[in-house]
């Protein structure tokens, strides 16, 4: 896959052109050309806020079908914990993950419970002597992709651990290859997902040269599947093995409490991530150990992927997580010795994608005129000419990418003096008409 | 290129704004972000304090190739002692402001610690001249 795959891609069919995506996208990365939207790959970080704005639901994540999971022999799943939230809470955990044994699948491994090995590794990080605080969570791919671009200052402050789901893809493999004896190239593990930016971590990962999980399914996808098969799905296999500190992690504020710092900030939504990282990068943060920033509003479950209401499923979640504190009397669950290591392969570096130019005299001259045209241009913001706001179109015309009559506003002038200057020529008549 | 700015009087809603539209012109000017970093925190500082004990004034900016040159001005009434403001966790900040979680002392020493060059010119009752230099290559 290239640098540049996304999982978040256009519906040209559906699309209007309309301009609700554009005004919403964090880093600026649509802009609508002959009638559909476009998105510059290289500025997209498929955080799935145009997927949820759309009204059309011309925005979409590619993930993968079901059906990836017939070419491999042994099939494991392995949810993310936003899964518990989805169903209604008298279904235990262990009937929710059983479940995926009736939908084709051989056996489940619950990402919430390779949470509980990051978190501990987090935990053993943050004690450390030297780590650069805030440290700032890397389980959100969208968040990383976002200091990639944004905020290269940040990039040292990122925790380079592997995410649960790699660290579960790997678990659950080697599990299975030692304990049923299968050859590892015959088993499958797929992971069950409310997150767009996931799928692109698995097809294009940053921080390895390829991901451990071999296909990655949407929650809704399989949602009714699921739900058909609930009720007549025999639990008496065992599958939940996660403590509540994993089943936690689905919600904002669940992976800070997990790494039990007195201070940690959490901050969900990516407009609100921005403000926050905008914040730590001017050192206006001040005495907080660990930050975890998760793109969507209200954490993973409310990934544009999952089909629960965001606020209903976090009131679930709060019930299987006191039902495993109680079962607990609230202390953590061991974790099992796991010697392999869980920090990234590969480093990330910054993509300054909105620098003007490689030469910083041709940059100037083009800030300059960026500026110009922006003092010029009528500051309504109206995404019209397909860009998100004014300074934007000042900023694809020095790029060369729009025109300034892209603008309706400056169109109408133009019309308005052409018009005029024909009006003038009308009046005029060749001397010998008379 | 040159860039003005007016920075608003007691406003701490907007405080800020020039340094952080400073700061997205530097990125697009390709500058290191280390370099960004060094101008748009001792900005922002030299900003705040405008807003706050300046009584407003307004930002004078020169971006060329090799350095970025920052000119806060206000009208205010000047700093009494300079090397005392100059002190970590030295403040003449009133309760209010600080309660807004400003005023904390570092403004100086932050502009000190990230400026290049600062030179401050303030005079009892004419107001401040901070100067700021951040060059991108050093």
């Amino acid at each position: 896959m290239g640098e540049y795959f996304h999982s978040v891609t256009l519906d040209e069919a559906k699309c209007k052109g309309c301009t609700n995506c554009i005004k919403r996208c964090p880093t600026e990365a649509i802009r609508v050309r002959h009638g559909k939207a476009r998105i510059i790959n290289e500025r997209c970080i498929d955080c799935g806020e145009c997927i949820r704005i759309c009204p059309y639901h011309a925005k979409k994540a590619i993930t993968d079908d079901l059906s990836v999971i017939d070419s491999f022999k042994y099939k494991i799943a392995i949810p993310a914990p936003t899964i518990y939230g989805q169903f209604k809470p008298e279904y235990s955990r262990n009937r929710i993950l059983n479940t995926f044994c009736s939908i084709g699948f051989d056996d489940v491994y619950e990402v919430a419970r390779a949470a509980e090995y990051v978190s501990d590794a987090t935990r053993k990080l943050l004690s450390e002597d030297g780590a650069k605080k805030p440290l700032i969570s890397s389980a959100c791919p969208a968040v990383v992709r976002l200091i990639q671009v944004r905020f290269p200052n940040l990039i040292d402050n990122l925790i380079k651990l592997e995410s649960p789901m790699e660290v579960a893809a790997k678990m659950a493999k080697k599990k299975t290859a030692e304990k049923k004896k299968i050859d590892p190239s015959d088993i499958g593990v797929f992971f069950i997902t409310p997150c767009a930016a996931k799928a692109t971590s698995v097809k294009a990962p940053y921080e390895s040269k390829q991901s451990s999980v071999d296909g990655v399914i949407s929650i809704k996808s399989i949602y009714l599947k699921l739900l058909a098969k609930i009720d007549r799905t025999d639990e008496s296999r065992q599958l939940a093995q996660a403590g509540f500190e994993g089943i936690r992690w689905a919600n904002s504020g669940g992976e800070g409490l997990a790494v039990e710092t007195d201070s940690f900030l959490a901050v969900d939504g990516i407009h609100n991530v921005i403000s926050i990282l905008e914040a730590v990068e001017n050192d206006k943060i001040e005495s907080v150990d660990f930050i975890e920033a998760l793109a969507c509003t209200g954490g993973c479950l409310g990934g544009p992927l999952a089909v629960e209401n965001v606020y209903v499923a976090k009131t679930r979640i709060k019930k299987h997580v006191e039902a495993s504190k109680a079962v607990q009397k609230g202390s953590r669950l061991p974790l099992e010795p796991y010697d392999e290591s869980i920090v990234w392969t590969e480093e990330i570096a910054y993509k300054p994608v909105l620098k003007l130019d490689s030469d910083i005299e041709k940059a100037m001259k083009k800030l300059e005129t960026l500026e110009r045209i922006n003092k010029d241009l009528p500051g309504l913001d109206c995404g019209a000419c397909g860009a998100p706001s004014c300074r934007a179109l000042a900023e694809d015309i020095v790029r060369g990418n729009a025109y300034e009559t892209d603008c309706i506003f400056k169109l109408r002038e133009r019309v308005r003096d052409l018009a005029a200057q024909m009006k003038e020529l009308e009046e005029k008549s060749p001397p010998t008409m008379g | 290129m040159n860039l003005h700015y007016e920075i608003p009087s007691d406003d701490l809603a907007h405080a800020g704004e020039a340094s952080s539209s400073v700061k997205k012109m530097l990125v697009q000017l390709g500058i290191d972000p280390v370099r960004i970093k060094k101008a748009a925190v001792s900005m922002y500082e030299a900003e705040i304090n405008a807003v706050i004990h300046g009584g407003g004034g307004s930002a004078e900016v020169t971006i060329d190739s090799d350095k970025i040159v920052i000119r806060i001005i206000d009208n205010g009434p000047g700093i009494a002692d300079l090397e005392l403001a100059m002190q970590e966790g030295y403040t003449t900040a009133s309760d209010d402001i600080r309660e807004m979680g400003f005023g904390a002392g570092m403004g100086l020493p932050n502009m000190k610690r990230y400026a290049d060059e600062l030179d401050i010119q303030t005079r009892p009752d004419k107001g401040t001249i901070v100067t700021i230099v951040v060059y991108f290559h050093q």
